[in-house]
């Protein structure tokens, strides 16, 4: 692990300019996956900047029904918040199916937020990686890639990549349409979940459109008024990354799909906001066939690696579960 | 980079002169000659190095030993209050929960987490929706304990030594 200077600083903003002056520094949260990174030599910051207390570690109500939440409460405590499991528990739910309770304790949900992909080759100094190395290839194109995307990816020149977003929680703030409070040198601005992460494009060294010392400050849930669910497979009953994994939120009135939102996980390099299918889904009946049909149109788009085609099938009937779950008992 | 802190381990303050890049967990056994926490992965896979960080359960090897010089950490040794042993341990002896036990006091220290996460009603991910989380049946062990591993597999006994205590603490119904 390359040498570091640990620092910590009195507020946000002494934080953010403390990071300024360092091109190769970085924020420390809970550290779950940052350290890993340094272990593994893939990250090598010189200076950290430990902002695991610095941002709020409060959940406050907005006016409007949402909740601010701080970036630095703990993922465990967010899960557990009884205020975040009667309005939003797509959200609960997603963080309690990620990782385990003694990292949930430890990691922030700024960091959650920021934690970088699992894809083999990229913790792997050994091998090409464009987006630890960029320019190096792809190793995933035509090695290991039973896990990596189906929507959305660069499958050719020098911004290949075809690695997923590892985040649960993610996927459920982008079906919440939440919104990210940032902090930079030139103040205050806030992303909307839907620009925060990127598709590799041609640069997938840059999982979200954050610049270098921007810090996260906290993220706003609008108020959501209709009932939501998570559910995730995995190769394992606990304590894995999805395979796929599905956010939704349904309204239903006489039997009308009256409003819907729907993100996918484990799909691709950003959680997929599933769009086509919402758009498909609006005005429909709420019966398995309409459900079905949707989720067949947002699907189309895919293009499935040599082995992870399974996905296509899976994601499309995860949807249709969920939805019909959600409309048959909206617990 | 060397940095001082102080380490409040089991209730006795250790000063330390550490490299930045040092973990918890191996400021607790190369330096303090604490090896009741053990290194498994060293990635936050496995559970071997839990410990209770100001009550909580945590992974040691991810965390920096700089980043705790204000906590109380507890580690399965610090759970048995002047030798005496922790209701976990003598459970976990009762129900023969272990082979090799170098899992162990990591599964003891999660294990008191997790009674203590269920106090506070914290749910699980097979909690049913809108449930509170406060009877650790089976299935909320195992979901619970899930990061944890044991090589040896003795899960089939840890389970009924958890829900033992989980009994006696009345987080079980
Ligand atoms: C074994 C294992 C299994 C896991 N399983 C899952 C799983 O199933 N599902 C899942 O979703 N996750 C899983 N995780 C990942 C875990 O959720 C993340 O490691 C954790 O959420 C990261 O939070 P942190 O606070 O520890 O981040 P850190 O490691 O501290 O930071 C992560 C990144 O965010 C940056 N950062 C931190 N805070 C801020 C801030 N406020 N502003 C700007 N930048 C910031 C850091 O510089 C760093 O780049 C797993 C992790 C491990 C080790
Ligand atoms: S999929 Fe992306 S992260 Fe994985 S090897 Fe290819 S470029 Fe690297
Ligand atoms: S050694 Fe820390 S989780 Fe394995
Ligand atoms: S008893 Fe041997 S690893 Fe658990």
């Amino acid at each position: 692990m390359r040498e570091f200077r640990y620092e910590r600083a009195a507020d946000p903003a002494a934080a953010v300019a403390l990071l300024a002056a360092e091109p190769e520094g970085a924020f420390l949260g809970g550290g779950t996956n940052l350290v890993d990174l340094m272990k593994l030599g893939v990250a090598t910051p010189d200076v950290l900047v430990d902002v695991r207390r610095l941002t709020s570690a409060e959940i406050t109500d907005l006016p409007d029904g949402g909740l601010r939440i701080g970036a630095a409460v703990p993922n465990a405590d967010l899960a557990a918040d009884r205020r975040v499991r009667e309005r939003f528990p797509v959200l609960s739910q997603a963080l309690l199916a990620g990782a385990s309770g003694q990292l949930r304790n430890r990691a922030t949900t700024g960091g959650n937020l920021l934690q970088r992909t699992r894809c083999p080759y990229f913790t792997d100094v050994t091998t090409p990686c464009n987006k630890r190395a960029p320019g190096s290839g792809c190793s995933a194109l035509e090695g290991v890639h039973r896990n990596h995307a189906i929507l959305g990816p660069t499958l050719e020149g020098p911004g290949t990549c075809v690695a997923t977003h590892p985040s649960d929680m993610a996927v459920a703030l982008a079906a919440l349409d939440a919104s990210v409070r940032v902090l930079g040198a030139d103040g205050e601005r806030v992303v909307p979940m839907s620009g925060l992460h990127r598709l590799p494009g041609d640069d997938p060294s840059r999982d979200t459109t954050l610049r270098h010392g921007e810090l996260i400050t906290a993220i706003d849930l609008p108020a959501l008024g209709m009932p939501s669910r998570y559910r995730k497979v995995r190769d394992r009953a606990s304590f894995a990354f999805a395979l796929v994994s599905v956010a939704a939120a349904v309204r239903v009135v006489d039997g009308v799909v009256d409003d819907v939102r729907l993100a996918l996980g484990g799909v691709a390099h950003r959680p997929w906001r599933a769009t086509v299918a919402e758009e498909a889904l609006r005005g429909r009946p709420a019966t398995e066939e309409s459900f079905a049909a949707a989720a067949g149109a947002e699907l189309a788009a895919a293009v499935p690696l040599r082995d992870n085609a399974f996905k296509v099938p899976l994601a499309r009937n995860l949807v249709v579960r969920t939805l019909l779950q959600l409309t048959e008992d909206p617990r | 980079m060397d940095t001082e802190i102080t380490l409040r381990v089991d209730g006795a303050a250790h000063p330390l002169t550490v490299d930045t890049r040092t973990t918890l967990l191996d400021a607790l056994r190369e330096r303090l000659r604490n090896t009741s926490p053990k290194k498994g992965c060293d990635h936050g896979q496995c559970g071997a190095c839990t410990v209770l960080l100001d009550g909580r359960r945590v992974n040691s090897c991810l965390v920096l030993a700089v980043t705790v010089d204000d906590a109380d950490v507890t580690t399965s040794d610090g759970l048995a209050a002047g030798g005496e042993p922790h209701a976990l341990h003598r459970a976990f002896v009762e129900h023969d929960a272990f082979q090799c036990g170098y899992c162990t006091p990591g599964q003891i220290c999660s294990a008191a987490g997790v009674l203590a996460e269920a106090r506070a009603g914290w749910p699980s991910g097979v909690t049913d929706p809108g449930e509170d989380g406060g009877d650790l049946t089976d299935d909320e062990i195992r979901e619970r304990m899930s990061g944890n591993l044991c090589r040896c597999a003795a899960y089939a006994n840890i389970v009924p030594a958890v829900a033992e205590v989980a009994a006696a603490e009345g987080v079980r119904r």
